[in-house]
């Protein structure tokens, strides 16, 4: 089966709300990750390593900064004659001027993208799922079922994005998909990660539209499990949702177990990555770094102990650094202290200064500001 | 035709660097990693891009297949152009037959026509084993101020250490009086870089003059520059100040690494307006582990370190498993250093693997005077579980625990 017979479909913005504070000049496609990585990268890196050579991005507002990062799809090889990347802004006919508010209209703005691609089958996923699976296993069980419809999700606590639940028969097929009960601790969520043929899609957005949908899970899936085989993928490796700050957070620390950074950064499905060309990190007499996961560029001169740090950040002699997010270009002066913070790009902690959240309430600093 | 170019860049990659032994077994001199991130031609090839250079062709010869994939179309360097964009250039076959090149200055020649096709004003040369960041076109400015013919990079070195390099004695204008290849007392500390502007019509004539000459060496500095200067060419000297290194040893590839650690050193790799572009592997940050020790020293992204690491420069994907100890040593990407191993004052090349307690080189206190060496372990071999390599010692083959007992 070629997998490059599937045109991949990235929502930028899906869940923007979830992380309000990192989304405010971005969006979740764009939210920066592990040290170097932009959430989108995940998904666009998965879609590549799959042998898929044709990929919309679609965006609805704040992507300049997706703009910037993706560039022309060199990094992830999608810069090309034939096929690539597409980015796909709001698309304003004469009666609408305002961009799409739900995955439905967002489709239906792309129509066109979808109509004009010459693949037959199409895969659709969100940015704000973390996870690195094979698309072609993900495909071939799609087609090994015959379903009309495939839809990855995974086995865990219920993410707090009021995600659809699945419950399915003993062959895999769907047979309902409630809205998860908030107050379920463990089901079979969706991860938004759908297959199905292109003229299937297509037909399900005009059919949506012209009954006035707003959801593509909902109404579209959720209508149609009886007159479509709709199934389900399990991914059991390593997957995490993000639905808020918090897990964003938590998130980014449980990069610092070796089993977690295996199953994310599997070797043979490599995560690409807008370069930066910095030098490699440095650590100077007297610097003091533990379980931690540092990118190239820094500049080590305290102590850093349970952190994710991005390119190019400088922690001062005698300052120190715990349990802690600093993204890109951010700078803590000497002798200063933050504890249980996300530092966004290019934040400044002057000389001295103490800024302390809690494990479980992290303080975010937002794009260069200096405390 | 190809658009008209004022200035095209010749890089000299061909060279075997056969002092640096097994670490050239397999790649030429320029593609030897260095610094962490970079392979040496990065740095004459980012010279270029920051230079304003963009048509770029490298000579290869020896070796030339990791050079050629790490080169590919130019892209880590914003040389993939439709105008220029990098080229490499390697020997081929001509009606007369086929023919190596004999010398720096027949590469050139057997390119006469890659040249001819910008038809550019001044022709830069360059070697790629050099580690150093300088703005040709500065030096470009300097040449045509000076309406000079020829003009030679030149660095104050140390008086002591001036009997190593070819020397220019110059007049008070700049321009070049007398050339002293490596003499044994030095009356200038002027030493050549081995980077050169030409102004190619000047330049194209002696090369054809000098491939005709029976017995030329075709050599720049032995034949092409003393028969230009032979004949009153106008020859400047272009001054550099700043940090430049020849690591064509593996005493001086050491040096130049741990270099890199030293702040008194004025070679910036940060420096966000001369960047050193290099091919990136796609890995993500490395990873310091809670009983990790680090000390003066450089880790690149997709290093696992769990042990000791002191004044050493750790490239891409590196393991360092606990208890292992790496002192002033340079571990190339790739290599695993497994638990309780010790390496110091040593070079390991890439894939490399230094079983459990095996300990690789040797401190200068541990050895006898005028013993002590960098240890050099090639890539891909296996030092096997508790085995012992001395100073000063090359080993690019497999060494197994019986075979020291």
């Amino acid at each position: 089966m070629r997998v490059n017979n599937i045109v991949g479909i990235i929502y930028s913005n899906a869940y923007d709300s979830a992380l309000s504070e990192l989304t405010a000049l971005r969006t979740m496609g764009s939210v920066p990750f592990g040290g170097r990585y932009r959430l989108i990268d995940f998904a666009l890196s998965e879609m590549v390593n799959s042998g898929i050579t044709k990929v919309g991005v679609i965006t609805k507002n704040n992507y300049r900064s997706l703009m910037d990062h993706l560039g022309t799809g060199k990094s992830w090889d999608l810069s090309r004659k034939k096929d690539g990347m597409f980015i796909l802004p709001p698309f304003s006919n004469a009666d609408s001027h305002k961009a799409y508010n739900n995955r439905i209209e967002a489709l239906t703005g792309t129509l066109d993208f979808i109509r004009n691609s010459k693949e037959d089958y199409v895969v659709m996923c969100d940015c704000n799922v973390l996870c690195n699976i094979d698309l072609g296993k993900f495909f071939h069980a799609h087609i090994e079922s015959g379903a009309d419809i495939t839809i990855a999700y995974h086995h865990g606590k219920t993410p707090a994005t009021d995600p659809v639940t699945f419950e399915l028969d003993g062959s895999g097929r769907i047979i309902s998909a409630p809205l998860a009960n908030i107050s379920s601790e463990e089901s079979d969520y969706s991860l938004n990660i759908y297959v199905l043929r292109r003229s299937l899609l297509e037909r399900l957005i005009n059919e949506a539209n012209s009954m006035g949908c707003t959801s593509f899970l909902r109404d579209v899936i959720g209508r149609n499990l009886e007159k479509l085989k709709i199934y389900g993928y399990e991914v059991a490796d390593f997957v995490r949702v993000i639905d808020s700050l918090q897990s964003y957070f938590n998130i980014s620390l449980e990069l610092l177990d070796k089993d977690n950074r295996k199953a994310l950064f599997h070797p043979e499905r490599p995560v690409y990555t807008k370069v930066r060309d910095n030098e490699s990190a440095f650590y100077a007499l007297g610097s003091n770094v533990g379980n931690s996961l540092v990118a190239d560029g820094c500049k080590i001169y305290g102590t850093v102990e349970n952190c994710i740090l991005f390119r190019d950040v400088v922690v001062s002699k005698n300052a120190v650094v715990r349990n802690s997010i600093i993204m890109q270009d951010s700078y803590i002066g000497e002798g200063a202290r933050a504890e249980n913070v996300i530092f966004d790009k290019g934040v400044t902690l002057k000389p001295g200064k103490v800024l302390c959240g809690a494990l479980d309430y992290p303080v975010y600093v937002g794009k260069n500001i200096t405390v | 035709m190809a658009k008209k170019t004022e200035c095209v860049a010749m890089l000299l990659a061909g060279g075997q660097g056969s002092r640096l032994g097994i670490l050239t077994k397999n790649i030429a001199k320029p593609a030897v990693p260095y610094g962490g991130k970079y392979r040496i031609i990065d740095f004459p090839l980012s010279n270029c891009v920051n230079s304003g250079i963009y048509t770029v062709g490298v000579l290869t010869q020896y070796q030339p297949l990791v050079l050629n994939d790490y080169i590919g179309n130019g892209q880590p360097w914003d040389l993939d152009r439709t105008n220029g964009g990098v080229h490499i250039l390697s020997p081929y076959q001509q009606i007369k037959g086929s023919e190596w090149y004999k010398g720096t200055a027949n590469a050139i020649y057997q390119n006469i026509n890659f040249i001819d096709r910008y038809d550019p004003e001044y022709v830069l040369v360059l070697s790629g084993d050099h580690i150093y960041k300088m703005d040709y076109s500065k030096m470009i400015t300097f040449h045509k101020e000076k309406q000079a013919d020829c003009t030679i990079a030149m660095l104050e070195v140390p008086w002591e250490e001036a009997s190593r390099f070819g020397l220019m004695i110059l007049n008070e204008d700049g321009s070049i009086s007398e050339f002293e290849e490596k003499p044994k007392n030095p009356r200038s500390n002027k030493a050549s870089m081995g980077v050169y502007v030409f102004t190619w019509k000047k330049l194209r004539q002696y090369l054809i003059d000098d491939e005709n000459k029976e017995g030329s060496s075709n050599d720049f500095g032995k034949d092409v520059i003393p028969a230009m200067h032979g004949d009153g060419q106008r020859m400047f000297a272009y001054q550099f100040d700043g940090y430049w290194k020849d690591v064509g040893t593996i005493g001086s590839l050491w040096d130049a690494n741990l270099d890199l650690l030293n702040p008194k050193i004025g070679l910036d790799l940060s420096d966000d307006s001369w960047r050193i572009y290099s091919r990136n592997p796609s890995l993500p940050p490395h990873y310091i582990s809670p009983e990790a020790t680090i000390q003066n020293s450089m880790i690149t992204e997709g290093c696992e370190i769990e042990g000791t690491v002191d004044f050493s420069v750790m490239f891409a994907n590196v393991t360092v498993e606990e208890g292992a100890l790496v002192q002033y040593s340079i571990v190339m990407p790739g290599a695993v250093i497994k638990k309780g191993a010790v390496v110091q004052y040593s070079i390991v090349a890439e894939n490399t693997v230094i079983d459990e307690n095996a300990v690789v080189g040797q401190c200068p206190e541990d050895t006898k005077p005028g013993e002590w060496g960098v240890a050099v372990v090639g890539e891909n071999v296996h030092i096997g579980k508790g085995v012992k390599i001395k100073a000063n010692t090359m080993t690019d083959k497999d060494v197994e625990p019986s075979a020291v007992e």
